[in-house]
Order: C-alpha cells, then structure tokens, then sequence
C-alpha cells in the first residue's frame, strides 16, 4: 500500500511548514491528486486515518481536488477526457497519447496555527 | 514509537545489510530509523521554541509535489550512475514472475563481460540475496519490513553499502508487487517489467501505471507456452495500448532460450552510459 509513503510524505511536508511558521497544528490542508496518479482512494483514507495521528495533521481538514485525466492524442492531434491509461482516443482509437493533466499529487495550499 | 510521525519503529523499520556467501548469517545491520519514505527527519525541533501566538492562523501557498522529495533523491542517484558509468536497472515484477531467476542466468553467463552489483528488495527475508550471492556477484539486501515497494532513500543508503566499480551494471530487484513500485523513481537507468507467461495477458491493463513507467518488458517463462493459455501477441498489444515506448523480449530463464536478446539489450544499454 503505496499509499502509506505518500500519506508519510504529506506528513512531513506540513511537519515542514508548522516548523518553519512557528505554528502548532495544521487546521487545513488543500490536496491536488489526479486521476491518473495510481491513488486508490479508499486506501488513501484508511492511510490517512493511520498516518495522521500523532502529528501536525491529525485534526486538520482534508480537502481534496481530484484532478481529471487529460491526453492529447498523437495520431490526430486531438485533446480528450482519459478515465485510464489505456484508454483510446475517442476520436480516431488511437492509443498514442501524451498525458497532460491526471498525473498530479501536491500539496497546494495548508491554514496552520 | 517514533512521536513526530506516530510510525511504531520497530515493526515498520527499514534493514539494509551487504549478504556475504561466506558469512551468510552473520552480517551486521545497519538499521536506520527510516520512514518507509527515505525521510531520515531530525527531531531537533522538538527542542525548538514556538514564537507563534495561538489562535493566529496562517494560509500558505505551497504547490509541493508530494513525491518531491523522492524524485529529488532519484535524481541525486541518476547522478552518481551517470558520472561513474553505471547502468542501473529496476527490475518490478509480480511475485514469483521471475526476477531472481533472470538474474542469476545473466550473472552466470556474463561474469566475465560485466561487473554486476545487485540490490535486492524484499520485506522480510534474505533468500534472493542468498541466492545471488551464490553466483558470487556483491549484494546487498533491503528489508522493507511493512513497506512495499523500494524508495531513492533506501537505493541511496544501498548503493553506499555496495560501492559498486565504475561502468558497474547495477541490478535492483524490487518488491515483488506491480502497484506501489510504480510511483517511486529509484534513479535507475531503465525500468524492466516482467510478466510470466503463466500470469493473465490482460496485466497490461490491470496495472497500466507500471507498463506505463517501463522501457522493457520481458516476457518470461517461454517455455511453458504449450502448457497454458497465454497469448504473446494479446498481451504486447495490451502493453501497448498503456504505452507506445516499451520494447519486448520473450525468454525462459529456466531454458535460456531468448536469453541472448537480453544480453544484447544489456550492452546497448551499457553502451549509452558512455555518452
Ligand atoms: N518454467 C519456468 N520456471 C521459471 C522460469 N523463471 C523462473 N521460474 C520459476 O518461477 C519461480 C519464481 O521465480 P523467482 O525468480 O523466485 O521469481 P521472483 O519472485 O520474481 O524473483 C521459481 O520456482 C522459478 O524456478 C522460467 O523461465 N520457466
Ligand atoms: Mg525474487
Ligand atoms: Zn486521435
């Protein structure tokens, strides 16, 4: 469960941030994760619930932008919704694409106090 | 227990330990306190004093890749392979696909064209270790304990334990498992994928995250096609349809048939580390 590390990383990234502001608690922490970033959310959860206690982030409020999956074909040059990586295009089937938008996971924005 | 991070230290930590043929059993452990996530973090701001008044809220902007940290520390390995001429190769497969096996054939039969140094992967045995050390290629083992899958921390602290020679070829057997490898970025030069031949041709598709992330995959196994309902051409057109990079080579390591287009593959890839 991958989702631990990744649950670990925002850990220390806010544990990071409250030191640095001198602050106490995180009340707040905005999250960007995407479609296509290999998160399984109910497996975030339960993470979340195991490797935020004891820290920073253990009352904070999650929220989280699930960002679509974005590609652009290389056959005919058109941008479409990718739901997976392999999805074809929905316009000519294709399977040669780029992706533009999907893959992220970040820390966008944290209220501390 | 560890209290900035709540981790309970003993069970989650992470063992890295060179395994010598010759003293199989005794060789030391350097345990560091690590987080699952190549994290070493200081405690010293326990320590620290708070100028904040509370109540006092704070926003900030961050936009922090939350794998930063690890591709960071990829990077800084990619470095290192690089200015010493070093292939390095993550090897992610699912259990029992083949892995160790690929690698002890290829350690044998080309001991005297490459030095190989091998890091293996696994969450709580020493048994692939063993095994490669019995082909008497240097090798160090990572104990992942709970983890599941190797992070750049843990290749950092392993590559320091095996210091390997300049223009090494540097093989890393991953955890067995085809989900959680994916995300993490070792630092290695190319990312082999396996799939045996007694596995679903649909893999491809199920883990589409590693296909994805990998420039080779092999199909292993070959000679057990007769007995089983694999087909070769299903599951390269799968893998294709996740990515459109990935080059493929069908083999045994069990017969050694296609072994040689491996081998060739190896030495072009060795052959880009001069550049
Ligand atoms: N028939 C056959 N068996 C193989 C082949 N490669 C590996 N095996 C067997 O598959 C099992 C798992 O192999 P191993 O290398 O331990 O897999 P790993 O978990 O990916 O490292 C072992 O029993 C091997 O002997 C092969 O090419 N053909
Ligand atoms: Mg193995
Ligand atoms: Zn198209």
């Amino acid at each position: 469960m991958h989702e631990l590390s990744i649950v670990q990383s925002i850990v220390e990234i806010a544990e990071e941030q409250v030191r640095q502001a001198g602050a106490r608690q995180v009340d707040s922490i905005e999250l960007d994760i995407g479609q296509l970033a290999g998160i399984e959310w109910s497996s975030l959860d339960f993470a979340w619930e195991a490797a935020v206690r004891h820290t920073v982030l253990q009352n904070a409020d999650r929220l989280v932008r699930r960002v679509p999956g974005k590609a652009k074909c290389l056959e005919c040059q058109k941008e479409f919704n990718i739901g997976a990586l392999y999805d074809a295009c929905p316009h000519c089937q294709a399977h040669f694409h780029q992706i533009l938008s999907g893959q992220e996971l970040r820390v966008c924005a944290l209220t501390v106090s | 227990m560890c209290s900035t991070c709540g981790c309970s230290q003993p069970a989650g930590a992470v063992k890295i330990h060179k395994v010598n043929l010759n003293e199989l059993h005794v060789a030391a452990d350097h345990t560091a306190h690590h987080h699952g996530f190549g994290t070493a973090h200081t405690h010293e701001h326990h320590n620290e004093h708070h100028h904040h008044h509370s109540g006092e809220k704070t926003v900030i902007q961050l936009e922090q890749d939350i794998l930063g940290k690890n591709n960071l520390l990829a990077e800084r390995n990619r470095g290192y392979f690089e200015a010493k001429h070093i292939a390095a190769f993550n090897l992610v497969s699912s259990p029992g696909s083949g892995k160790t096996a690929l690698l002890e054939r290829t350690l044998g039969d080309l001991k005297d064209q490459m030095p190989f140094f091998v890091i293996e992967g696994d969450q709580q045995t020493n048994n692939d270790a063993e095994r490669i050390a019995a082909t008497g290629a240097p090798v160090v083992q990572i104990n992942t304990g709970k983890g599941c899958h190797l992070d750049a921390e843990m290749i950092r602290q392993a590559t320091k334990e095996l210091n390997p020679v300049d223009h090494a070829v540097v093989f890393i057997e991953n955890v067995g498992n085809l989900v959680c490898p994916a995300l993490f970025d070792l630092g290695e030069s190319a990312r082999v994928v396996i799939i045996s031949v007694t596995e679903g041709d649909d893999k491809p598709l199920k883990y589409p995250d590693m296909f994805h992330s990998s420039q080779l995959c092999i199909i292993n196994k070959i000679d057990l096609l007769p007995y089983v309902p694999f087909d070769v051409e299903k599951v390269k057109a799968n893998a294709r349809k996740v990515s459109h990079i990935t080059e493929f080579i069908e083999l045994s390591a069990y017969t050694g048939q296609g072994m040689q287009q491996w081998y060739e593959w190896l030495q072009k890839q060795q052959q880009h580390t001069d550049h």
